[in-house]
């Protein structure tokens, strides 16, 4: 994955896969320990212990129509590559925990990304799943929570164009609030 | 219009929306619209899949073009990534593989607009090695 926003694309993939109807997404960049934490929490089915041991192993997936997953896979080892690690948490009826820590300031750590419109996407594209996203810089923190929006938007779809915009520019304008962007 | 940052600028910019009724005629009948999927599996995503649909969502607005685009999981086709599924109102859907923005634009022009085929489609039938 090019960055961590496609990265956050395609391990709530997994939550959705896992019938989750709340997603937390949290990134925390903590400049002076020069740490960049990423966690994605939900109450999907989650996993057994049995399956947990092997969930970064790329021969590890739980779809049926071929047999390799890469996903957990591919960010642990950018996440190893920048000088951090993998953490995955999960207890069967649950839910499951991804934690992410990468080196904030090294060279191989994936940039952001368009995390905007990730963001967007997620909530557009899963109408009904609830996403809550945290994002922490140098003790300043912006969250967006699709629970909110949708108990604004009434019966408007979440999904409609111009709802999609007004999140993005909503995201956009706060982030670079706090100086994330 | 001025930028929207809190929930409250969000809130007004809804009541401004003044096709309120057509959106909610748009959620309550979802078949009278062209439904395009596109697939976000890990190879969809690593091969541009997201930036396929932000170009898909943004042309069809653009063009005026009724249509729900949505994220779909692993359509089987990875060899083919980005796939991109199309189902126009009342016809079987058909899956597109190897879509880049060109491919996108052509499938609305050709295939969404005239009804003709293009490039590119997967059979229906085909099945993966491992079936």
């Amino acid at each position: 994955m090019k960055n961590l926003a496609l990265h956050i694309l395609d391990i709530v993939q997994n939550s959705i896969s896992a019938d989750a109807s709340l997603i937390k997404i949290r990134i925390e960049e903590h400049i002076p320990e020069d740490c960049l934490k990423l966690v994605i929490e939900d109450n999907g089915k989650g996993m057994e212990k049995e399956f947990l041991m092997r969930v970064a192993d790329p021969y590890t997936t739980t779809r049926t129509s071929r047999k390799v997953g890469m996903g957990l896979a591919l960010l642990k080892q950018n996440a190893e590559q920048a000088e951090g690690g993998l953490q995955v948490s999960s207890e069967p009826g649950k839910g499951t925990k991804v934690e992410a820590i990468f080196r904030h300031s090294h060279i191989d750590r994936p940039a952001l990304g368009d995390i905007v419109g990730v963001i967007v996407l997620l909530a557009a594209g899963s109408p009904n799943c609830d996403f809550y996203y945290v994002h922490q810089k140098d003790g300043k923190s912006y969250i967006f929570d699709t629970r909110e929006i949708k108990n604004i938007l009434d019966d408007i779809p979440i999904s409609d164009t111009r709802i999609r915009l007004s999140m993005r520019e909503l995201i956009y304008e706060n982030l670079k609030e706090i100086h994330v962007l | 219009m001025s930028k929207i940052k809190t929930l409250a600028d969000l809130k007004k910019m809804k009541s401004d929306l003044q096709s309120k009724v057509e959106l909610r005629e748009r959620a309550d009948h979802p078949d009278s619209y062209v439904q395009i999927k596109v697939g976000m599996a890990t190879s969809g995503i690593a091969s541009g899949a997201k930036e396929v649909m932000d170009f898909l969502i943004e042309a069809l607005e653009k063009r005026n073009i009724e249509a729900v685009v949505t994220q779909a999981g692993d359509m089987g086709y990875c060899y083919a990534e980005p796939t991109v599924e199309v189902t126009k109102p009342g016809e079987e859907p058909i899956v597109f593989g190897y879509v880049d923005q060109d491919k996108a634009d052509e499938i609305i022009e050709k295939y969404i607009r005239k009804g003709e085929l293009v490039d590119g489609i997967i059979p229906k039938n085909y099945q993966s090695i491992d079936d």
